[in-house]
């Protein structure tokens, strides 16, 4: 029901939001077709401004990945988890989740597939995953599209609300499905 | 700071790979991750194109001063020094209508608009300035209603209730949003604008 609910929310969202925008503004007697054209010719020019930023945080990502620094480091805190009865399965995703989208994406389809969806670590997971988005990734695009250089305290911000939603992921799982 | 953490991130990869034998590794990933990094720009090219389009529409109809007024105690409440009919404040307000329902497209054409506006505003070139801080502190915890590809790759690895954890997403993001908001008002006076 709920289920049902939210799937026919996400799928109508997009459609009825344009055909509301699209009438309201012939109602309001503005040309649509140049005013789309309008606004839509920036859209090249922004895009391809990303791209030096774009290269050089995903190719950093990429070498942190490829090297095993992640694994040396989930190895390095693992035990510390354990103490705090923490499940260590969770922390590949955990760590992986502000550096990379479709990294954590895969460590998620991982855990789902290895200890089922409907296990607490496979509900962990997907709270996580869907708690928090790709913070490094944010930052390097928003502050590269307009020039910024000096981020000050972005990035603090963005990792310790990461670490909150890692936080409030397991208190909330454990109140819930513990 | 961008630099330093940059350079950490390639020398700690360089130096691991070395360390664990996995130097053949390195050049791979290198190229690999660089091409992927020119695919989501060019990917991102046309919803961006059709999207800032969508926006032009919506500003000049004035279809947004309803989205405006509707969510104006949020935009009050995270930039009161703004001018609230701003077209910073319009895109920031349907980048975030974006992220609620859903609409992932959307969200990141709305929210570099969001930037380049606030960077009209910004006395300081070259220095991110408070409203853009808050700005991203709201967009890294993404607060969305429906968490689709969540729910999609639990369907598909056979869960028996896919979107049980829609409540539990919402709430573990309020903490996130509420964390990161009042994390960046208590951080701005340490790291003033234009400072270093």
């Amino acid at each position: 029901m709920l289920q049902n609910l939210l799937q026919t929310v996400a799928a109508w969202s997009i459609p009825l939001f344009l055909l509301l925008a699209l009438v309201y503004a012939v109602y309001k007697k503005v040309d649509v077709f140049d005013t789309f054209v309008e606004g839509a010719r920036d859209g090249f020019q922004t895009s391809i401004t990303l791209i030096p930023y774009l290269v050089a945080m995903i190719v950093a990502i990429g070498l942190l990945r490829a090297s095993g620094a992640i694994d040396l480091l989930v190895g390095f805190l693992e035990p510390l988890l354990t103490r705090f009865h923490i499940p260590g399965e969770i922390l590949p995703l955990a760590l992986m989740r502000p550096l990379s989208g479709s990294g954590a994406l895969g460590i998620t389809a991982e855990i789902l597939n290895s200890y089922g969806p409907d296990s607490f670590i496979g509900r962990v997971a997907s709270t996580m995953q869907g708690s928090t988005d790709t913070t490094f990734y944010i930052l390097t695009v928003y502050f590269g599209s307009v020039g910024i250089r000096k981020i000050r305290h972005a990035l603090a911000v963005g990792l310790i609300a990461d670490f909150a939603a890692f936080a409030a992921t397991l208190v909330i799982c454990t109140l819930f499905f513990g | 700071m961008i630099n330093f953490i940059w350079f950490a991130m390639m020398f700690v990869g360089l130096v691991v790979a070395a360390a664990t034998g996995r130097i053949g590794a390195v050049s791979e990933a290198i190229f690999a991750s660089a091409e992927q990094a020119v695919a989501v720009a060019f990917s991102m090219i046309s919803v961006m194109t059709f999207w800032l389009g969508i926006m032009k529409i919506i500003e000049k109809s004035g279809l947004i001063h309803w989205v405006v007024k509707i969510l104006r105690p949020l935009s009050v409440l995270l930039f009161p020094r703004l001018p609230q009919n701003h077209p910073a404040v319009h895109a920031i307000l349907m980048n975030m209508s974006a992220n609620l329902l859903g609409m992932g497209s959307a969200a990141t054409p709305f929210g570099l608009k969001a930037m380049q506006e606030l960077q009209n505003l910004n006395p300081h070139a070259e220095s991110a300035s408070d409203e853009m801080c808050t700005f991203l502190a709201v967009n890294t915890s993404s607060i969305t209603l429906i968490p689709t590809t969540v729910i999609a790759l639990r369907a598909a690895s056979g869960s028996r209730n896919p979107t049980e954890i829609v409540g539990t997403t919402i709430l573990a993001t309020l903490v996130a949003w509420t964390t990161g908001i009042l994390a960046e008002r208590l951080l701005r006076n340490f790291s003033r604008a234009g400072r270093r």
